[in-house]
C-alpha cells in the first residue's frame, strides 16, 4: 500500500501545454503514471502525446475521471488553478508552481476547508509512490518501493534522502513534499495520520526546516498519536535569523522558528533527530534493523 | 522586501493612518526647509535605514528649531550606523526624515502579520509598544491582543472594538483605534504585506493617536501585480553580492565563514552548510541556483562565491535529478575555466548521469576534488582546509 496515490490515480495536468508542463507530463508517462488529461484555457480539443487536452478541469474529469491533477501553472494564476481544481472534484491537487503570493494561498486554504479536496504544495516536487505513481518534478529512478514514508517541506534535500535510502536496499512507501511556502496544503501531522494508518508504512522520514511552527505541532502530535518511529533531519541550524533562506517559509522571524527549537521539540516527542543530513539513510537502517530483530 | 520607514508612513498616510507632519531629506540644506515648515516645534531627525535600533545607535536626534535640525541631518547623514539588527558593519545614512516632535503620553504597538498554522492574517495589539514586541510575546503574552480574520468575511467592525475594549481604551480612544486599525488592514491586504506594523502607535497628550514609527514587509511573490511598490526597493540597503546575485536570479546569502557553498535548492544548501559546520568548518555563504540548476546559473554562481575574499575553498554539492550531471559537469568546468579559480574545490555530483559527469571533472585537467556522497564531500571540505 502507499498513501494518496497509487497506481488507480488518474492525473490531469493543468497546464500541459506550457514548457515545464509538457516536460514534465512526459516524464510522469514515462514512469508509469495514467495522465489522462490535459488543462489548457483555449487548448481544448487538441492532443499532446495522445493526451486529450480540455479547457476547463471540470470538463476534463466528466471525460477521463481524473482524480487527481498536477498544477504547473505560473503562480499569477496558480490560486485559481487550485480552486477550479477543487470545484471540479478532483481528490488530490498537487501545486508544483512556486511564488504564489501569499494572500492568494490565504483564499484558497479558506475555500478548502469543509471540502474533500488535499492539497500537496504549493512549492513542492510533488508526490511519488514508487512504482506506482508520480504527480511532480523529482528523478523517478532514485526511488524504490518499499515500507518508509517521507514528508519533506524541501526539494533536493528529499532526493538526497531518499537516495541514501534506496542505496542502502530502504525503499519507499510514498514520499511527500508539502511545499517551502509560509501557508501550503496538508502539513506534517495531516500525513504522519495517513502513514501511521498505511499498512505498508513501517517508519518516517520527516525533513523539516527552519521557520513557522509545523515541526513542533508535529511533535505534539507524535507523542499522543504516532506509534511507528519516525526519524528527522532539520535543515538550516546555521541560517542566521532574518533571513529568508530561499523557500518563502524558511525565515527565522522575531526568534522564532530555529532548528534548535523544532529539534528539540521533536527530539522530546520521542523522534530520532539527526543532526548531519549525510546520515539520516544509515540511522534509518539503525531504526529497521532494531525493530525487526 | 524591506522598505523605509518615510516610505512606509507615506504609505500608511494614504490609508488614513495619522503619521507626524514631516518629509524626507537627502542633505542638510533640505532638512532645514523641511524642519522650517514644521515649525516652532521639537523636531525629530532620524536615520532612515532598513534596520532597527537606531535611536540606541545615535541615529535619531530631537532638536528645536531648524537650523539645529540641519547641524543634527549634517551629522547623521554619511554615518555608518551600527544597530542590534545592522551587524558590526553598520549601515551607511543616506537619507533622514525629518517630523514634528510628539508630546507622548502612552506607546501601544499594533501590526498585522501572517498567521502560518491558522493561514489567515492575524492583527495584534499591545499597551506595552516601543519594545519588541517578540520580547513581550515571549515573556508576557497576556499583554498582547490578537484576532485572526476571517479570510471568507475579511476584518469587521466588533474585532477593532474587541482588541480596543480589551486593551482597555477609552469609548473615545476605541473610536480612534478602529480606524487606524482598519487602515492598517487594507494596507496590509491591498498592498500584499507579510507585514505590517506600527511600533511605536502612540498616544499624544492631546489625546490623539499618532504612527511614530511604521514598518511594512512585501511579499515578494506579490509585488509582480504591485510594479509601483516594486520602485520601492532600496538596493543601497542590501550587500551588492547579493544585489548581484538576484540579477541571475540566484539566492545568495553571505555569511561569514571560510567555505563557499554552491547547491541546488534551498533545503539542501541549507544542509550543506549545516554538514559544513559538523565537520568543524565555517559555511562562507548561503547559495542556491535553483532546484533545476541551468549552466549559465552555476557559471554566474561561481563568479559570485569568487568574489567574496573570504572564500578560502569552495564545496559545489549538487543532485541532479532530472537535470544531467554531464551538463552540468559540463558548465563547472566552463565556469572554473572563466572565473580563474585558485582555492581547492570539492564537488560533489549526483543524479542522472552521473558517471559521465565525473568523468568530465575528472578529465579536465583541472583541480577538482571529486567527493561520493554527501559525507565524503563534508569529509574532503575538512581535509583541504587543513592543508
Amino acid at each position: 500500500m502507499s498513501i494518496l496515490v497509487d497506481e488507480k490515480t488518474r492525473v490531469v495536468v493543468q497546464g500541459i501545454t506550457g514548457n515545464e508542463g509538457l516536460f514534465h507530463t512526459r516524464q510522469m508517462v514515462e514512469y508509469g503514471t495514467k495522465v489522462v488529461a490535459g488543462v489548457t484555457p483555449g487548448k481544448g480539443g487538441q492532443k499532446i502525446d495522445g493526451i486529450p487536452v480540455f479547457n476547463t478541469v471540470s470538463e476534463a474529469v466528466k471525460n477521463t475521471n481524473a482524480n487527481a491533477s498536477a498544477i504547473f501553472v505560473p503562480p499569477a494564476f496558480a490560486g485559481d488553478a487550485i480552486l477550479e481544481a477543487s470545484n471540479a472534484g478532483i481528490s488530490i491537487i498537487v501545486c508544483l508552481t512556486e511564488g504564489i503570493p501569499t494572500l492568494d494561498m490565504v483564499t484558497v486554504r479558506e475555500y478548502l476547508k469543509g471540502k474533500e479536496s488535499k492539497l500537496i504544495g504549493p512549492n513542492t516536487p510533488g508526490i511519488i509512490s514508487p512504482g506506482k505513481c508520480k504527480i511532480g518534478v523529482m528523478a523517478g529512478y532514485i526511488h524504490k518501493l518499499g515500507t518508509i514514508g517521507i514528508i519533506s517541506r524541501s526539494g533536493t534535500l528529499t532526493y538526497e534522502v531518499v537516495d541514501q535510502l534506496t542505496k542502502k536496499g530502504i525503499g519507499q512507501s510514498t514520499c511527500v513534499g508539502i511545499g517551502g511556502d509560509q501557508i501550503i496544503g496538508l502539513n506534517f501531522v495531516d500525513l504522519l495520520a495517513l502513514f501511521e494508518k498505511d499498512s505498508n508504512t513501517e517508519a518516517v522520514i520527516m525533513i523539516g526546516e527552519i521557520g513557522g511552527t509545523a515541526e513542533e505541532e508535529a511533535a505534539q502530535f507524535i507523542e499522543k498519536r504516532v506509534h511507528k518511529p519516525v526519524l528527522a533531519f532539520i535543515a538550516g541550524l546555521t541560517a542566521p535569523p532574518g533571513r529568508r533562506m530561499g523557500h518563502a517559509g524558511a525565515i527565522i522571524a522575531g526568534g522564532k522558528g530555529t532548528a534548535k527549537e523544532k529539534m528539540e521539540a521533536l527530539g522530546k516527542a520521542g523522534v530520532k533527530v539527526v543532526r548531519n543530513p549525510a546520515l539520516v539513510g544509515e540511522e534509518m537502517e539503525t531504526i529497521l534493523k532494531g525493530k525487526r530483530s | 522586501m524591506k522598505i523605509h520607514e518615510y516610505q512606509a508612513k507615506e504609505i500608511l498616510k494614504s490609508y488614513g493612518v495619522p503619521v507626524p507632519k514631516g518629509g524626507v531629506a537627502e542633505t542638510p540644506e533640505e532638512a532645514r526647509r523641511i524642519a522650517e515648515g514644521i515649525g516652532e516645534k521639537a523636531i525629530v531627525v532620524k536615520a532612515q535605514i532598513h534596520a532597527g535600533g537606531r535611536g540606541k545607535g545615535g541615529g535619531v536626534k530631537i532638536v528645536t528649531h531648524p537650523k539645529e535640525a540641519e547641524k543634527a541631518a549634517k551629522e547623521i547623514i554619511g554615518m555608518t550606523l551600527v544597530t542590534h539588527q545592522t551587524g558590526p558593519a553598520g549601515r551607511l545614512v543616506r537619507k533622514v526624515l525629518i517630523e514634528e516632535g510628539m508630546e507622548i503620553q502612552e506607546e501601544l504597538y499594533l501590526g498585522v502579520v501572517i498567521d502560518r498554522s491558522k493561514a489567515c492574517p492575524v492583527i495584534m495589539a499591545s499597551r506595552e509598544g516601543g519594545v519588541e514586541i517578540e520580547k513581550v510575546a515571549a515573556e508576557s503574552p497576556e499583554k498582547i491582543v490578537k484576532e485572526w480574520v476571517d479570510p471568507s468575511v475579511g476584518l469587521k467592525p466588533f474585532q477593532a472594538n474587541k482588541i480596543g475594549y480589551e486593551l482597555g481604551l477609552e469609548p473615545a480612544q476605541v473610536g480612534k483605534m478602529r480606524n487606524i486599525i482598519f487602515g492598517l488592514y487594507k494596507a496590509f491586504c491591498e498592498k500584499d504585506c507579510l507585514l505590517a506594523e506600527v511600533n511605536p502607535l502612540v498616544l499624544t497628550k492631546g489625546g490623539e493617536f499618532i504612527a511614530l514609527d511604521a514598518k511594512i514587509n512585501f511579499d515578494d511573490n506579490g509585488l509582480f501585480r504591485h510594479k509601483e511598490m516594486a520602485a520601492l526597493r532600496d538596493l543601497n540597503e542590501e550587500a551588492p553580492l547579493e544585489v548581484e546575485a538576484s540579477k541571475y536570479n540566484l539566492n545568495y546569502i553571505k555569511l561569514d565563514g571560510n567555505v563557499g557553498c554552491m547547491v541546488n535548492g534551498a533545503g539542501l544548501a541549507m544542509a550543506t552548510m549545516d554538514i559544513i559546520k559538523v565537520v568543524g568548518a565555517e559555511p562562507a555563504n548561503f547559495l542556491d541556483v535553483g532546484g533545476g540548476a541551468t549552466v549559465e546559473m552555476v557559471k554566474n554562481g561561481f563568479k559570485i562565491l569568487m568574489s567574496d575574499p573570504g572564500v578560502r575553498m569552495v564545496f559545489i554539492n549538487i543532485f541532479g535529478g532530472i537535470l544531467r550531471c554531464d551538463t552540468l559537469a559540463k558548465g563547472v568546468t566552463e565556469a572554473v575555466r572563466e572565473v580563474k579559480v585558485n582555492v581547492p574545490i570539492v564537488v560533489r555530483l549526483e543524479g542522472t548521469n552521473v558517471e559521465e559527469g565525473r568523468k568530465i571533472l575528472n578529465e579536465s585537467g583541472l583541480n577538482f576534488t571529486v567527493a561520493i556522497g554527501m559525507k565524503d564531500g563534508a569529509e574532503k571540505v575538512a581535509e583541504a582546509l587543513k592543508r
